[in-house]
């Protein structure tokens, strides 16, 4: 069945998505729920939480009040918590009960923004979505509200998608590296090393590079509404990341040569994922592909496998038989007998567990990640 | 309510000022990251060779599963997904005994017990969860299936930590009952071999059953032979309530208690359950008071802090402390439900004793003010007070009684003199439990 799993974990949820994205922009997150989603993102998906502080809440919703719909009180503690928290906007979301009873999260958002006075954004998550959806619409949303026409800065990058769900904390610093030895500007990080300000100057750059998918919503309104093309791609790898250095100087896509029999199988997060294949052919001639288990759109995937539960995954794994996957740890349980494993860690799968090894794989030696 | 220095909703309050009906407003929730209390997974992972399976979205899945995969033990919990579509198509039901089905077909070894969790969005939705079971049971002969609840929505009826310490007998088959063997139900850990508690039980040739103590599922099934159960904190009040109402076996709760009274009483109330003599404890009494008095040398006037996760009745331990002269001037609860008695004392004789919230908002940013240097005892406390002295305990310890008493002092003495690892500490989840982060 689809939805069972034996012994894989599952990744993290679309509300933990949200909070990840917006960590460190100076608002206040409030997701709709009894406990466990603030208990569960804060231990198992946030690596920010013991040092950093970020307003993020829960509701604490009760049985009571979701049976009577007291969404009152809902609002009402959001706009105490604002009156002493004073967020520079706020953001509401939903979790698996009030799904179930329906909560108008637009209207509940429009209300608190009435009463505060603080802008406040309404994302529609309900806990059984993953943390992609969740990190996108946040994404988007702060970029369609802050985001300003401006002057173009020279060479200017915007990077869309990044959350420690996805890039070991430190990988922003590592980015902004990379785009300077490469004669590019940064203008934002979204949203891992930034603040808010970065935000309105989105529009200011000339090319955006999507690291994640939780970044594509936010680029496609900027090349929408302000021409800025985007490119797919994690600069990981010599080869790769020249080959990326010189898709964002001339904004053309990026094409992945990916093999429909490979040796070398890469699962995780869709863009991550098939850069690291991609880097392993330009760099090593591996013939290798990627297994995006998360939600990507069509036109990144473009050849890759998709499997996005146990069963499926350990049968697309059984077919191909690779002699390597790159994988989280915890893939090994479903791994065929005679296919190695090297161990990259995803926070958004295994969270704690192996956060010692996680890499940051910026510009980073192919060789080294495969030994 | 208290509007000092310009919140909407203080964190604080002075005692002086607390109604013990609602010490404070509630509002939203911040989450402080102390991870030692024990959740649902763990708790169900006593039970020996269980395998535990939970049924819930995603959002909810991901603690659970990783709460198991940091205890080092993913290969004893599987789960099945629910999506939107899922709860509106008609299916719940079939999506779970399927699933349930599905999984045991893969497990490399057919578990004696299994315990299917179902959640707060399937109770809302009327899930018939006996059908499921009946069903599972005429699928899976052999296997004992318990129903588990991941309910917070509905903690405020019964709370998950509750029903959980009492589902964990849910697997036990009456058997006669023995009148020489005794259980401890409802807690976590098993109760310190010191306590006066387990040498009067021990001493009087009763054989003691504790769910900590058992290696396996036979094992686990003998506890049905006690005669008597005993239970010591409020979450493990139901579980022996339950047993009492399926088995007939009498529940006799004795809660622990920092109150010299109060552990008196409750050892008459053993003794007399058990039908033996109440030994002198005179000599227990005696020492606890030395140990107290030992720790005060120590510790002198430095400001003392305490939390209720370390302990199920932290005002009494707060008056008992000030009592011995000790200068507690933090508490850090939001309720004191069953401590009136050492609420209303404290509020008489410390009334600047100041009361923190342990999740309002407010909180958030308090370990980065300046604070003066403190003694904590429990996680929580050092986290707010960023103190490095902390007692590292959580629901007193597995201690109890006279001794328990004596053992915290002496704890609060070396928690004084050495400081300790708050962050690498404060981050295992699941205290006593195996993990991964060590």
């Amino acid at each position: 069945m689809k939805n069972v799993s034996r012994i894989i974990p599952c990744y993290a949820a679309d509300t933990s998505g949200v909070c990840s994205a917006l960590y460190e922009l100076s608002g206040m997150t409030v997701v709709h729920d009894a406990s466990g989603c603030n208990s569960t993102y804060a231990t198992h998906d946030e690596p920010r939480w013991e040092d950093k502080r970020s307003d993020i809440y829960i509701s604490a919703l009760t049985e009571m009040d979701a049976i009577m719909g007291n969404d009152e009180k809902f609002i009402n503690d959001t706009v105490s918590a604002a009156k002493d928290r004073k967020p520079l906007f706020m953001t509401v979301c939903g979790s698996p009960m009030p799904m179930m009873t329906g909560v108008d999260f637009d209207a509940v958002a429009e209300e608190i923004e009435k009463r505060s006075g603080i802008r406040t954004f309404a994302m529609h998550t309900n806990g059984t979505r993953s943390y992609i959806e969740g990190a996108d619409e946040a994404f988007a949303a702060v970029v369609r509200e802050y985001a300003r026409p401006l002057e173009k800065i020279k060479n200017g990058v915007d990077v869309l998608g990044l959350t420690p769900l996805d890039f070991k904390l430190g990988s922003d610093v590592s980015i902004k590296k990379w785009l300077c030895e490469n004669g590019f500007e940064t203008v934002m990080t979204l949203a891992m090393g930034d603040t808010l300000e970065s935000v309105k100057k989105a529009a200011a750059a000339e090319v955006s590079l999507v690291v994640s998918a939780a970044g594509l919503s936010a680029a496609k309104y900027l090349k929408n509404e302000y021409d800025i093309p985007y490119i797919c791609g994690v600069p990981t790898g010599r080869a790769f990341s020249r080959k990326l250095a010189d898709a964002l100087k001339n904004g053309e896509k990026i094409a992945y040569p990916l093999s429909q029999t490979p040796d070398v199988l890469v699962i995780g997060e869709s863009i991550q994922a098939l850069s690291i294949a991609s880097s392993l052919t330009e760099e090593l001639g591996i013939s290798a592909n990627a297994v995006c288990t998360l939600p990507c759109d069509e036109e990144i995937r473009n050849g890759a496998f998709k499997a996005d539960c146990e069963e499926d995954i350990e049968a697309l794994l059984s077919e191909l038989s690779p002699e390597t996957v790159i994988a989280d740890p915890f893939y090994k349980y479903i791994l065929p007998e005679d296919t190695r494993l090297v161990a990259l860690p995803h926070f958004a799968f295994s969270g704690r567990c192996f956060e010692r090894d996680l890499k940051d794989i910026i510009n980073t030696d192919i060789g080294e990640l495969i030994k | 309510m208290n509007k000092e220095k310009g919140f909407d909703r203080p964190p604080y309050i002075t005692i002086r000022d607390a109604d013990i009906n609602g010490i404070f407003q509630g509002g939203l929730e911040y989450n402080p990251p102390a991870r030692g209390m024990w959740n649902i997974v763990h708790t169900g992972m006593l039970v020996p060779e269980a395998h535990e399976i939970f049924a819930c979205a995603q959002g909810c899945l991901r603690g659970v599963i990783l709460t198991a995969a940091e205890m080092l033990a993913l290969d004893r919990l599987s789960w099945i997904s629910v999506s939107e579509q899922d709860m509106f198509d008609g299916t719940l039901e079939q999506d779970i005994t399927d699933g349930v089905d599905e999984i045991l077909s893969k497990l490399k070894k057919r578990p004696p017990v299994v315990l299917l969790y179902l959640s707060c969005i399937h109770l809302f939705a009327g899930v018939d969860f006996e059908a499921i079971l009946q069903t599972l049971r005429e699928h899976n002969p052999g296997i004992y299936f318990v129903d588990c609840y991941m309910t917070p929505t509905m903690r405020t009826t019964v709370s998950p930590v509750m029903k959980m310490s009492a589902q964990i007998y849910g697997a036990l088959n009456p058997l006669p009952p023995d009148k020489k063997c005794v259980a401890i139900v409802g807690n976590d850990r098993a109760t310190d071999e010191d306590s006066e508690l387990v040498r009067i039980i021990r001493q009087n040739g009763f054989t003691l059953f504790d769910i900590a103590y058992c290696k396996t599922f036979d094992e686990y099934l003998e506890m049905a032979k006690s005669s008597l159960n005993i239970s010591y904190i409020p979450t493990g009040v139901l579980a022996g309530d339950e047993l009492e109402k399926r088995f007939g076996i009498r529940h006799l709760h004795i809660p622990a208690s920092y109150d010299f009274n109060t552990i008196e009483y409750n050892y008459s109330l053993l003794c007399q359950a058990l039908g033996v003599e109440k030994p002198d404890l005179s000599k227990d009494i005696s020492e606890a008071s030395s140990a107290l008095d030992d720790a005060l040398s120590v510790i002198g006037d430095t400001p003392v802090a305490v939390d209720y996760t370390a302990v199920t009745r932290p005002f009494e331990l707060a008056a008992l402390l000030c009592k011995h002269g000790f200068n507690v001037k933090y508490v850090i609860a939001d309720s004191a439900g069953g401590e009136s008695e050492a609420f209303e004392w404290l509020k008489e004789n410390v009334p600047e004793l100041m009361i923190y919230s342990p999740v309002n908002v407010n909180m958030l940013t308090f370990p980065e003010k300046p604070h003066e240097s403190i003694l904590a005892i429990g996680q929580k406390a050092a986290h707010y007070f960023s103190s490095d002295n902390f007692v590292n305990i959580i629901v007193n310890g597995g201690y109890y009684g006279f001794s328990g008493i004596k053992k915290l002092a002496v704890l609060m003495k070396k928690a004084y003199l050495a400081p300790k690892d708050r962050k690498a500490l404060l981050r295992l989840k699941g205290m006593g439990c195996a993990s991964c982060l060590i």
